[in-house]
């Protein structure tokens, strides 16, 4: 890998495979494309082929796919509540996107889809949307009332309903710059030393390799967090909207 | 910076729609039920075997009772016989114990009757016999026999010493 040679961020690059135009929308499939898909066949394969066997007594995989489902299932009862069951199938997937997604990144090789700001931006801004239209949907006109809390005096009216407003507008953008800049953070991070082991050769090069193990097992831990993050915002998002309560 | 390059926006977010909606087909209406029966076949089963094995303990708890109630019975029963047993072995024995005494008793007064008896017998002859070896003792030391109502005289005095 003539990688030293490169700027880290090379491996973000976006590469058309082959060209396609959708009504004069590009829409190449590009290594992007083809991380995605590969998650989407992967998390099919956990979810639907690990769960065929329907065994009372679950193997690994079956196990996995349980445990995948019950952690969410868990997370929306908790912070949802009931009425958050018809959001559960859309929190899962979003989750287990990213998920995916985070972990394909830290297979050497494999793009990382979440690594660009315009994917995680496409998603925060579809949950923003989303959670701002069912907020309307579910209370009507009422729903702006989220903008001053409750038992707040009016003459401060004018300076918090700013601020709200300006703390809800700016959700989409730290949810997913949040997500954008940890994968960044971590694969540029992680180049850049293993160019050093490279640099350094066999006397020194020890030294980042074992930091660049030690960061691997960090960006595991990070690729779930964020993961968790991304939805567990999601779906106190999604409360607000439902429960309109501060 | 890739991740800036405008010209690159369109298809990312194409794709990210496409299979994110099949992503999400897929786990809605393929994926997440048949985990959800699964799961719900399992709760079920684990709660009907609960069930099964609380009906089961209550049953032999049931038949434990009875089979106490019944020990307790038969352990009633048994100490009521051997408490009737003892009591009429022991009037019984009693009975039959006082009979013999009584019969004993009968047996100790005539036995001590004809003792007496024997005794008065003996008292009577033994003057008639100290009478005739004192005869026979003077006869040899004196060579001639005494008067008989000497000798009677004399043991008969003798006796009341």
């Amino acid at each position: 890998m003539a990688a030293e040679s490169h700027s880290p961020l090379e491996q973000f690059t976006i590469k058309r495979h082959f060209h396609l135009d959708m009504g004069g929308v590009d829409a190449s499939f590009t290594n992007s494309s083809v991380s995605m898909v590969v998650v989407v066949i992967l998390i099919s394969a956990l979810m639907i082929w690990g769960m065929s066997r329907r065994s009372l007594v679950p193997g690994r995989l079956q196990s996995t796919a349980e445990l995948a489902y019950e952690f969410i299932a868990g997370m929306v009862q908790e912070n949802i509540g009931s009425k958050g069951k018809k959001y559960f199938p859309f929190i899962f997937s979003l989750f287990m996107f990213i998920l995916f997604s985070n972990m394909l990144g830290m297979v050497p090789y494999q793009f990382t889809a979440t690594s660009h700001i315009i994917v995680t931006f496409a998603m925060a801004l579809f949950v923003f949307v989303g959670v701002t239209l069912i907020g309307l949907a579910r209370h009507g006109l009422h729903f702006f009332s989220y903008f001053l809390p409750p038992g707040v005096p009016m003459w401060l009216a004018p300076l918090i309903v700013p601020i709200e407003i300006l703390s809800y507008l700016s959700r989409p953008i730290s949810l997913s710059l949040r997500l954008f800049a940890n994968m960044l953070a971590g694969h540029t991070m992680m180049k850049v030393f293993a160019g050093f082991v490279v640099a350094l050769g066999f006397v020194a090069g020890w030294a980042p390799l074992l930091f660049v193990v030690a960061l691997t097992g960090l960006e595991l831990l990070i690729a779930f967090l964020q993961a968790y993050v991304f939805t567990i915002l999601t779906c106190l998002y999604l409360s607000d909207a439902i429960h309109l309560e501060h | 910076m890739p991740q800036l390059i405008f010209a690159d926006y369109p298809p990312q977010i194409f794709w990210l729609v496409v299979t994110f909606a099949i992503l999400y087909i897929l786990m809605a209406y393929v994926a997440l039920p048949r985990v959800e029966s699964v799961l719900e076949e399992r709760r079920k089963r684990i709660a009907d075997d609960l069930e099964a094995a609380e009906r089961s303990k209550k049953d032999s708890e049931a038949v434990i009772a009875q089979y106490e109630a019944a020990l307790a019975q038969a352990r009633s029963r048994a100490q009521a016989i051997s408490a009737d047993t003892r009591t009429r072995v022991n009037t019984e024995s009693a009975s039959q114990r006082s009979a013999t005494e009584a019969k004993l008793a009968g047996d100790v007064r005539a036995a001590e009757g004809r003792i007496a008896a024997a005794r008065d017998e003996a008292l009577a002859k033994i003057d008639g016999v100290a009478t005739e070896a004192a005869t026979g003792i003077v006869e040899r030391l004196l060579g001639q026999v005494p008067a008989p109502g000497a000798v009677a005289a004399a043991v008969a005095n003798a006796a009341r010493k």
